[in-house]
């Protein structure tokens, strides 16, 4: 855990419920997030990617066809790891030293 | 009042807008009270705060959201807890011993829930700000949310097994039980930066994922929809909590260099504290999931080495280090479940859930899963026991164990780098010695003993002969002290716990659901169905 020379970027996560709710967000933060690895456990989907990752409203209404409030999200979420900002249009999770 | 449809409709506000009109505009500063009358707590722990305003919850939360996705959440997992109980969810679980975990969690962890609960409720009268107070407040309600479903769910368990009828009563007294009690109660009897500390960031943020991911998903690989719903339910809440740990610390350290050293301290203590409360939960999964998931080893890496060695990583920038003993934790990942195991198997006959030793196939996972250590250590230990079981010798401790003076677990860990020698520390102070079960443990001792001196420890108390009810006469012939000293705690003796073979679990769940109630160990009753030798109507039938 010591500080690295060249700057490695640090993983954040979500985890989300394995369910029906989750499968178009689950799809958006793929086509977002290229770096973004799906790991699938019983009931649960936990999603790492290095350094920041980002949940749009556009690609999850895209996916899910109609109108979406990314607060819907807290419905469904498990778990996060990184700094939260969250507006009308985004849901980021960011390392800042990434 | 204008004229209806003389009125354009008011513009949609934003995200930030609404947060900033909840959490700016509502509060007020006292005119006629002084502000140190009414915020008393706030300043005797050294943290010091300049704005109150620069905190800011990510999640933007209003209250009018609040309520309209926990209502949501809330007939989601109702409609999943009625489900389960109209379909004899309770027996749809691997075996019977799965259940045994239950009774760990309504009586260990519900209980924790509800103190959360009040200790938010302390926060939310407490600190000066209003964004954090609203945090505070919604966290309040999360937490007796919690307890709420899980005693709900839980009781449907409670109408078949034994051991989840008693809770709040047995966690007050229990021995075992005083290790979540007091790690809680410690919390709470701080100040309320402290606390927010202790509870939001080093359990809330660092730790719980491993009680709510890998057990959870755990529950539902074994078949448990029930727990697994309200796990999921809970955690989703704790999102939002981990967000607040986050924010709090950084709040904390942005707000004066003075509090780097505090808060510092404050993640030391709390860590350790929250990783010895929590690796009860490596026992849960290496040994009572019959359909495991993953090692808590395993789980250790993901959860503490993976995302905690990014999350300091994220605050070195402020000065904070890991946690002074996370060194050890990761010595102890191979060691911790199988040497928990092995006391609460010596101590089955004070404990309130039943107990067994693991099966070949069980074992061999575990070799597997800790090719360095279970093996050499761990194994020749449970084929020892085995042989001494089927001589009719079965092993048991008599006595009850040493306690650890602050953690309280008994001092039952092996030296970080040697795990042939047990960890034992010892502090005097003011005339008196006290135990401690390792480095961790005494240093948060020498730097708060007044705080620990006065602790109420179980076995102390049975010993002193303070763990009786009143219609017990020690005088009387026949008085069994053990005996006796079980009941004080609410636990039946010879059915909540002890071995789990031959327990009125195990035989009402073999009789109930035609199953074995050990998938690893066949049947223990007839009352199993026997399928590998049909019956000449079922052959004919095929």
């Amino acid at each position: 855990m010591t500080a690295p020379e060249k700057k490695m970027l640090q993983p954040v996560f979500i985890a989300l419920q394995a369910n029906n709710d989750t499968m178009p967000i689950i799809e958006a933060i793929r086509q977002d997030n290229p770096n973004a690895v799906v790991h699938e456990y019983p009931a649960m989907v936990k999603i790492d990617c290095p350094g920041r990752l980002v949940i749009k409203r556009a690609s999850v209404e895209e996916h899910l066809g109609r109108d979406f409030d990314l607060r819907e999200i807290q419905i469904n979420m498990i778990s996060i790891a990184g700094n939260v900002d969250e507006s009308e249009d985004e849901f980021t999770l960011e390392w800042r030293t990434a | 009042m204008a004229a209806e449809g003389n009125v354009k409709p008011a513009k949609k506000l934003s995200l930030k807008e609404n947060y900033a009109l909840l959490t700016r505009g509502l509060g007020w500063e006292p005119s006629y009270e002084k502000h140190e009358e009414i915020f008393r707590n706030i300043s005797f722990e050294g943290i010091k705060i300049h704005d109150w305003e620069k905190w800011e919850d990510p999640f933007r939360l209003t209250m009018d959201a609040y309520w309209k996705y926990q209502g949501e959440k809330e007939r989601k997992l109702y409609a999943i807890v009625d489900a389960f109980q109209q379909n004899n969810g309770q027996f749809n679980v691997t075996d019977a011993r799965y259940v045994q975990a239950l009774k760990i969690f309504i009586n260990g962890i519900t209980e924790l829930e509800y103190d959360s609960h009040r200790g938010f409720n302390m926060l939310a009268r407490e600190f000066p700000g209003v964004g954090p107070r609203i945090a505070a407040q919604m966290q309040s309600l999360d937490e007796l949310r919690h307890a709420t479903t899980q005693i709900h769910t839980i009781s449907q368990y409670a109408k078949y097994f034994t051991g989840m009828n008693e809770f709040p009563y047995q966690f007050d007294r229990a021995w075992y039980l005083s290790i979540p009690k007091s790690f809680f109660e410690d919390a709470v009897t701080s100040g309320p930066f402290e606390f927010i500390v202790a509870i939001s960031f080093a359990f809330e943020y660092v730790l719980t994922n491993l009680a709510f991911m890998p057990w959870m998903s755990g529950a539902a690989f074994n078949g448990d929809m029930a727990t697994v719903s309200f796990g999921f339910s809970a955690q989703s809440d704790e999102a939002r909590h981990m967000t607040l740990g986050i924010e709090v610390i950084k709040f904390l350290l942005e707000q004066d260099p003075a509090n780097v050293p505090l808060v510092q301290k404050w993640i030391d203590k709390w860590f350790w504290r929250g990783y010895r409360l929590l690796s009860l939960l490596a026992t849960m999964m290496d040994y009572m999931l019959p359909k495991r998931v993953m090692a808590w080893n395993e789980a250790w890496e993901i959860y503490y080495e993976q995302n905690g060695g990014a999350l300091f990583a994220d605050l070195a920038r402020y000065g904070i280090k890991p946690p002074k003993r996370a060194p050890e934790t990761i010595a102890e990942k191979g060691h911790v479940a199988h040497q928990m195991w092995s006391v609460f198997y010596a101590n089955r006959d004070a404990v309130g859930f039943q107990m067994w030793l693991p099966s070949n196939e069980e074992m061999d996972w575990m070799s597997e899963k800790y090719p360095d250590t279970f093996d050499k250590y761990y194994r020749p230990r449970y084929e020892y026991w085995r042989e001494m079981e089927k001589a009719g010798t079965p092993f048991k401790n008599t006595t009850l164990p040493q306690l650890c003076q602050v953690c309280q677990w008994p001092c039952l860990f092996t030296e970080p780098d040697d795990p042939t020698t047990l960890s034992l520390r010892e502090t005097e102070y003011k005339g008196e010695t006290f135990h401690m079960c390792s480095d961790g443990c005494k240093d948060i001792f020498d730097d708060t003993p007044e705080k620990f001196v006065h602790a109420w420890l179980p076995v102390h108390q049975i010993y002193q002969g303070n763990c009786f009810l009143p219609d017990v006469d020690p005088t009387a012939p026949g008085f069994n002290p053990m005996y006796e000293a079980l009941r004080y705690m609410g636990i039946k003796p010879g059915v909540d716990g002890g071995d789990f073979k031959g327990s009125a679990d195990a035989t009402n769940w073999e009789k109930w659901t035609s199953r074995p109630a050990n998938i690893h160990e066949g049947a223990y009753t007839d009352a199993v169905r026997d399928t590998s030798n049909p019956s000449d109507a079922a052959r004919k039938a095929i």
